[in-house]
């Protein structure tokens, strides 16, 4: 992929002035745009491994939300451990309570990629009906399994009170919290293209996408790479929940299954295994249910579909198709 | 006769025999066998949900796709009753007409869905149906205008159906003989004419072009069939009787509302009685829904008791605390895919066959 296909930034560029036409109100305008670009970089951390595993090797995974659920309970469980800090009014003391929060998500639901992996998804490999029904049965037992520990009711998962609040510049308000999340994306979609892009794992990895066998008769162990991209997946997708949970300060056990329906529509959109185009899908989605949400509170639910039927009826193998044979 | 009614396709073990026999009774004597109305609720829908699952069956066991919409069929059929007659008369017309609409309605969104999807992997089309599903769910839960939002409609039944009439003076065999005596054997019989017709559909030609795509997509295209029509068509039938199923589901109840029909947690039911019943076999829907609907029913109750005997050991309690029951059945569910993918039907039989060929 050394030229950039520019018609998809185009088109959300398009739909960005075009909102702010129908909009009207520049202030709101910017404030639609950035909570939905935090929402859109919060679902591409958590479909990007989704959709990197499913180009590697072919394996489509139901039961990512867990991963999703399980990021946001460990944070709410670590966030109560350090509520003193959390409570304070200090934003060092806060980011203290934040940083073990998300880096307890982030190792907890990667070991548990890594044991779902062994456990679950290796035995059934290359055989598409029975990942998505053993994938789904794991996700009723952990589902299940999440009530036992942490109990069947609504845990709160409060933000940090400097995490409050929103910035004002003239009339425009930006809430600290989605800033914070453009920002936390952008980096992670960074890093993710340095890897992919720059390094010898990642040249592995897009090779692995486009043609599995040949990478493995170079004697590259595929296996490994693909066990390693699960992990980060599962990882990134625990990040993903806690930012999520705390974005919307409660979790239940139903986050990670709401949040699987626009995870799919998003890397439908954007093309299986790509990861280009799982960030511009997740954006477009992002952008799309907030103009809407604002515009026409009515269609706002399906805007989601439409956008998925359109951009399919236009582009039938998504928006950057994975270069696969 | 059996034969003609089977279709040919007979259940193939001496023991699975005894148990289907086993369960036609059951359900069929039902009304006299087990008095009260927990019991008769518990049969119509062991009824409803063998016609359910069996329908299932025809698209994940027979055309091997993994469809997640099929609680969104079973919803338009009872939202199709309900709306037609708590908006209409309630008498046989509008549920004629309200099943009609809804089958439509079925038939035009299966075919839009398989068109689209169904050329391609069945990944996608597990992906696509999860969408359209969680999306129609909303919906219905939004449109409070006409679906009654999360409350659902309750509504009025024909006066041949409902609860105060009677038909006879007298019980007959200690059993009242009025309204919902009456709507039980129509489930029941309902029930029992599409199940034999979903036989007839898989032991026909059309079902064995099925198999064929299931085993081998490529190849029974190479052989001249299109795939991507022979799935749609399946696609578009389990649909449809999937409505008739929530038509004779919102009958029995009275009552249509997003968590009797279109709850995803009805989806993950289903799953879990095609597999462990058996996949591919249409008896497996039978075994399958019967012992889930007893499971739901009364496992609960041994759990509970279970769970009290255990006080005092640490996480014990909360594993078999009544309401992880699905937990179990979970676990279950895993296990079979992996270890015994025909279930148990599938287990039954292999029994015999291994047996005879000593």
């Amino acid at each position: 992929m050394s030229r950039i296909d520019w018609i998809p930034p185009a088109l959300m560029l398009a739909i960005v002035l075009g909102a702010l036409a129908m909009i009207g109100n520049p202030s709101t305008w910017v404030t639609l745009t950035v909570a939905g670009l935090a929402m859109g970089l919060l679902i591409f951390i958590m479909s990007s491994g989704l959709t990197l595993v499913f180009g590697l090797m072919d394996v489509m995974n139901f039961a990512h939300g867990l991963f999703i659920a399980i990021g946001a309970y460990v944070a709410a469980s670590t966030l109560k451990l350090f509520s003193a800090a959390a409570g304070s009014e200090s934003f060092l003391a806060n980011l203290g309570a934040v940083l073990p929060a998300m880096l307890a998500a982030v190792v907890v639901a990667g070991l548990l990629g890594l044991a779902f992996e062994r456990v679950i998804i290796k035995p059934v490999y290359g055989q598409h009906l029975k990942q998505i029904l053993i994938t789904t049965g794991g996700m009723i037992v952990a589902e299940q399994l999440i009530h036992v520990f942490w109990g069947p009711d609504l845990l709160p998962l409060p933000r940090p009170s400097t995490l409050r609040g929103s910035f004002l510049i003239g009339d425009i308000a930006i809430e600290k919290y989605r800033l914070i999340a453009v920002i936390v994306g952008l980096a992670v979609f960074a890093a993710m293209l340095l890897l992919l892009n720059r390094t010898k794992i990642g040249l592995l990895i897009r090779a692995g996408v486009e043609n599995k066998e040949m990478v493995e008769a170079m004697g590259y162990r595929i296996r490994r790479l693909f066990v390693g991209v699960f992990v980060a997946g599962s990882a990134l997708a625990g990040l993903g929940g806690a930012l999520w949970g705390m974005y919307q300060e409660s979790v239940t056990v139903h986050i990670g299954a709401n949040m699987m329906v626009l995870i799919f529509i998003v890397i439908i959109i954007g093309g299986l295994g790509s990861i280009g185009g799982c960030f511009a899908g997740a954006v477009l989605v992002g952008l799309v249910a907030n103009y809407v949400g604002y515009l026409s509170p009515k269609i706002a639910l399906g805007s989601n579909i439409l956008l998925m039927v359109m951009i399919l009826l236009w582009r039938p193998q998504g928006l950057y198709p994975a270069g696969k044979s | 006769m059996m034969h003609a009614l089977l279709s040919g396709d007979f259940p193939r073990s001496r023991i699975l025999t005894a148990t289907l026999v086993a369960i036609f009774f059951a359900l069929a004597l039902a009304p006299f066998l087990f008095p009260g109305t927990r019991p008769l609720d518990v049969a119509a829908k062991v009824c409803v949900f063998v016609l359910l699952v069996a329908s299932y069956d025809l698209l994940l066991g027979y055309t091997g796709i993994v469809s997640f919409a099929h609680t969104m069929f079973f919803g338009i059929g009872g939202y199709g009753v309900a709306i037609a007659m708590s908006r209409l008369e309630a008498g046989w017309l509008s549920i004629a007409l309200g099943a009609a609409a809804a089958v439509a309605l079925s038939l035009v969104l299966s075919f839009l869905i398989g068109l689209f999807t169904l050329r391609v992997k069945a990944i996608f089309f597990a992906m696509i149906t999860l969408a359209v599903a969680s999306f129609f769910a909303i919906l219905a839960s939004q449109l409070s205008n006409i679906t009654g939002g999360e409350d659902g409609i309750t509504f009025k039944v024909p006066e041949l159906l409902r609860p105060a009439t009677r038909l006879l003076e007298e019980p007959f065999l200690g059993v009242a003989i009025g309204g919902r005596f009456v709507t039980y054997y129509l489930v029941f019989g309902a029930s029992l004419l599409l199940f034999l017709a979903l036989l007839r559909v898989v032991n026909s030609p059309f079902g064995r072009v099925l198999l064929a795509i299931r085993e081998n997509d490529f190849r029974a295209e190479a052989l001249g069939y299109r795939t991507v029509i022979y799935r749609t068509i399946a696609n578009c039938l389990g649909a449809v009787v999937a409505t008739f199923a929530g038509v004779l589901y919102a009958l029995w109840l009275r009552y249509t509302g997003p968590n009797t029909t279109l709850d995803f947690a009805i989806m993950i039911d289903i799953l879990l009685m095609v597999v462990i019943g058996g996949m591919g076999t249409m008896y497996g829907a039978v075994i399958g829904a019967t012992i889930f609907v007893v499971a739901q029913n009364y496992l609960q109750d041994a759990m509970k008791a279970f769970s009290g005997a255990m006080k005092g050991i640490p996480l014990l309690p909360d594993l078999f605390h009544p309401d992880r029951w699905l937990l179990w059945l979970g676990v279950l569910f895993v296990l079979s895919v992996y270890y015994f993918p025909a279930g148990i039907v599938g287990q039954l039989r292999a029994g015999v066959t291994g047996r005879s060929a000593k």
